[in-house]
């Protein structure tokens, strides 16, 4: 324990003021290079004083006094605090650092666990005082100015000024403590001397309707009086212009709530048919199946958009339907829309479509004279964080969706289908097919339909190796070229 | 109708606001105003300028431009069949409101929503006139969110998440067989296809653009909605589910839980009780679990029998008991993955459980130093010259955690 009776002291500190951290500073680095203990030096606080140091040896110049920077930056913040004590405990804490360099990390340490209580505690009264002050404004026109009366915990006026400067910039302002005020006139801040409440103003016409907005946005059927409370404890509740309301409002808050409970539900109001035959006329009954009637790819599209042949409709975004001219010559048919065409609408939008057009664009097929659609129509995905990780479409849901990938081919009548990967292709051909095995091969349906498969563009994405990866596109590519030949045919 | 003063329309206009549970006025970008010479901030964290006794921060001055709708929306209190008392602000005075507020320190900025009234394009421009005002008249540097209306015009949008930090849709309900029982006329498909647009625009111009090599402002708070909890039958497993799906494909920022409050004038259609408060706590802490702790959705609730969260313990215990043998975790050795598992441990203990113990081991006593509760710690974990031996597999284990450390009471 430092030893606070002057007498016993070798060593007195006088600091100018509460918060005067050059000072601690420069005291601390004289005792130090000295190698004076902490139980040999007292501080004390003495405004009017005589200068600081005065009874301290000089700093040795050839002493390296090396502290880690966060330990300045949390001493700064710690100075702040009430305590008469910290000087000298800030002071023990840098005493133990020279011996002990690795003491801020060894957080179950009890100087480093009051240290952090210290700092917590600045820093919450720092937070409450933005939280918390409350201007009065005075005057009117180019004599507008803003004044408010606070009393903060700790010594905090100064290391918080700044925050008030950013925030009421275009502003006069005066915010006035106990131990310390803080005045900016729109060009300069300055640190004055305390002051007593009586020296703020007493009233201020906005209040009334900060008190009407209190009062109206609590909800009395959710009285929970301790988390307010723990937020906003009593001890700030003098200043507060809303404070006074909260007894009634505790007070009034079950009655409130019960009559809301109780009270019958009303008759519609007056208003209410008007608005509804206004806004919301009564739909005509639907065709029970427009699918029949649908002729057109877009008016395929348009009923498409309402799918519920499968539940993945439930999670994703929209239906992500085909795209293209209605007489391309091929068909390109891949698994289902991802992330990115989930949101955007659009097949093949995503990293695997660049993919897939950069390819195309090699082989010399205008991408914009070929359909592009997919074997199923909803995103399938699990969700990881803020990522969706792709799932596998099962056997129930590429039939499902067979469906319309059936209306497509009907509508379309291409020359070819490319099947790009195994979900297409099992949905082209009716069953599974190793597609690895059978890549490049062109199978003719029952109905005459030609199936050229191949593997899905995304296939190239997930390969690490450059090399490989390259190697795998040329083959895509001559895939692809294969395709433009049989376009022709 | 008579004339409503200011006060009036408040008092009404706040009242219509407050069953939307957002109030963060957090993550958006640092701004201040020492260059405009105007007024406001935001610097990151948020901060809550009062609470009411509900217990809920008071930020933003959180207000309807106006309780008049089209919409009959059961769970609302401004539905069009509602006998509720209607008013409407004008542009001029929530812009006066707003700085008036934020000049004495009351709030942190603005969070305005309405009411549909005859066009969503119409309603929308004169909340983004709202926000125009603020920023450029006004100078007005502090948060603005807006509450978006789905159907809305993409150059409304556009302008909406230029001048606000924020911008919000709300889902309403868990499932779109809710939406269309008790809010008719909304559709969860444009909601979904709103929220998927705001995704696309705020990463779009979150990329430097060519030329500019600058980012062009656009709700650098993100989006967030809301859900009604306790007014349809959905469990909370399938409520979170729902928000899985959301934060995966709409990268919100936050989901918000409104545990059904009975309105005024409430619609006979809904249960008329006192709200399910700690029904809520729970989904926000499991929702934490997920979006922190790297609890996967399903995993939540895994192996629970009614897909409810447990409303006397927290969701991280009433995992852990389900899942005793993952337990017990050495907090001097276990990667931090295995330590957020850990009940009792927050993600700021574990770093400093991860710092100190690069110094030294740690006993249980130093583990009690650092954390809040080790009654709840101690059956998980092993540290030096500690090992809970036969007590993680005890079969009392619920009771006597709860009663040793005693459950932080909300109430």
């Amino acid at each position: 324990m430092a030893k606070t009776q002057l007498n016993l002291a070798v060593h007195l500190v006088r600091l100018e003021s509460q918060t005067d951290f050059a000072g601690w500073r420069d005291a601390a680095r004289r005792l130090a290079t000295n190698d004076i203990p902490p139980e040999d030096a007292a501080w004390q606080v003495e405004p009017d004083g005589e200068t600081r140091g005065k009874d301290l040896p000089a700093a040795h110049a050839d002493a390296r006094l090396v502290v880690p920077r966060d330990f300045i930056e949390r001493a700064e913040t710690v100075i702040c605090h009430c305590d008469p004590e910290r000087f000298g405990f800030l002071y023990r804490l840098l005493w133990r650092l020279r011996s002990e360099p690795k003491l801020l990390s060894i957080a179950t340490d009890p100087d480093i666990r009051k240290l952090e209580a210290m700092e917590k505690a600045v820093g919450r009264d720092i937070h409450k005082m933005r939280a918390f002050v409350r201007f009065r404004k005075i005057g009117e026109g180019a004599e507008e100015r803003y004044v408010a009366w606070f009393e903060p915990e700790h010594f905090i006026v100064e290391r918080n000024a700044d925050f008030f400067v950013r925030r009421f910039t275009g502003m006069r302002w005066t915010i006035l403590t106990p131990h310390a005020s803080a005045d900016w006139d729109g060009e300069r801040l300055a640190i004055g001397p305390g002051a007593g409440k009586r020296d703020a103003p007493a009233e201020d016409d906005a209040e009334a309707l900060w008190r009407t907005y209190f009062e109206n946005i609590f909800n009395p059927a959710r009285l929970k009086v301790k988390a307010m409370q723990k937020e906003m404890p009593k001890k700030y509740w003098r200043n507060l212009p809303e404070a006074s309301l909260i007894p009634d409002l505790i007070a009034g808050a079950d009655k409130a709530a019960s009559d809301m409970i109780a009270r019958m539900p009303t008759t519609p109001a007056p208003h209410h048919a008007k608005v509804k035959a206004k806004h919301w006329p009564v739909p005509q009954p639907a065709n029970a199946d427009e699918t029949e009637n649908a002729d057109t790819i877009p008016e395929l599209r348009a009923v498409a958009k309402g799918c519920h042949r499968c539940p993945l409709w439930r999670d994703a975004t929209q239906t992500v339907f085909g795209e293209g001219p209605e007489n391309a010559e091929v068909i390109f048919v891949g698994e289902q829309p991802g992330d990115q065409e989930d949101l955007a609408g659009k097949p093949f939008v995503g990293p695997a479509g660049k993919m897939f057009d950069s390819i195309l664009d090699d082989a010399a097929i205008d991408r914009r004279k070929v359909y592009v659609t997919n074997a199923v129509k909803h995103f399938k995905f699990e969700p990881r964080g803020k990522r969706r990780i792709h799932s596998k479409p099962n056997a129930g849901e590429i039939q499902a969706c067979r469906w319309w990938l059936d209306k497509e081919l009907d509508l379309i009548k291409p020359n070819l289908v490319v099947a790009l990967g195994a979900t297409a292709a099992q949905s082209l051909l009716g069953k599974a097919v190793p597609i690895t095995k059978m890549r490049g091969d062109v199978v003719e349906r029952d109905d005459g339909l030609r199936v050229f498969l191949t593997i899905h563009p995304s296939f190239i994405l997930r390969i690490r190796e450059q090399e490989d990866k390259e190697a795998e596109r040329g083959r895509f590519l001559s895939d692809m070229r294969k395709v433009r030949e049989l376009m022709g045919a | 109708m008579a004339v409503l003063s200011v006060r009036e329309k408040l008092a009404i206009l706040s009242d219509a606001a407050k069953y939307d549970a957002s109030c963060a006025s957090s993550g958006s970008a640092k701004r201040d105003s020492l260059r405009s010479g105007g007024i406001g901030s935001t610097e990151g964290s948020g901060i809550c300028h009062s609470y009411a006794p509900d217990g809920r921060c008071i930020s933003l001055l959180k207000i309807l431009l106006t309780n008049f709708c089209i919409y009959d929306c059961s769970y609302c209190i401004n539905r069009s069949s509602s006998n509720v008392r209607r008013a409407r602000f004008s542009v001029d005075e929530v812009v006066k409101l707003t700085m008036d507020f934020y000049r004495r320190n009351y709030i942190e900025g603005l969070f305005l929503s309405s009411g549909v009234i005859r066009s969503p394009d119409e309603t929308m421009g004169e909340m983004v006139e709202v926000a125009r005002r603020l920023r450029i008249e006004e100078k007005f540097g502090g948060y603005i969110h807006l509450k978006t209306i789905p159907e809305a015009s993409a150059e409304l949008i556009e302008m909406a998440g230029l001048y606000a930090d924020r911008l919000s849709i709300n889902v309403e309900l868990p499932t779109d067989e809710g939406v269309k029982k008790l809010a008719p006329e909304k559709k969860p498909e444009t909601i979904r296809l709103s929220m998927a647009k705001l995704r696309r625009k705020i990463e779009e111009k979150a990329e430097p653009t060519l030329r500019s090599r600058k980012r062009e402002r656009f709700a650098p708070g993100g989006q967030s909605t809301q859900m009604i909890v306790g007014a349809d039958k959905t469990s909370d497993d399938g409520i979170l589910r729902a928000s899985a799906r959301l934060y995966g494909s709409y990268h919100l920022r936050r989901v918000y839980y409104s545990a059904f409050s009975p309105i005024p004038d409430s619609s006979s259609s809904l249960p008329l009780q006192k709200p399910p408060l700690m029904r809520e706590h729970r989904l926000y802490q499991a929702d934490w679990l997920m979006r922190f702790y790297g609890f996967s959705q399903p995993e939540i609730l895994d192996g629970s029998n009614d897909g409810m969260l447990d409303l006397a313990v927290d969701p991280k215990l009433a995992w852990a008991l389900r899942n005793r043998g993952r337990f017990p975790v050495d907090v001097n050795r276990a990667e931090r993955e295995a330590l957020l598992r850990v009940p009792g441990l927050g993600s700021r203990v574990i770093d400093r459980i991860i710092e100190t113990r690069r110094h030294r081991r740690l006993r249980l006593e130093d583990v009690g130093r650092i954390c809040h509760s080790v009654a709840k710690v101690r059956p998980f974990i092993i540290a030096e010259g500690w090992s809970p031996g036969a007590l993680t597999d005890k079969a009392g284990l619920r009771q006597v955690i709860t009663r040793s450390c005693e459950q932080l009471s909300l109430f």
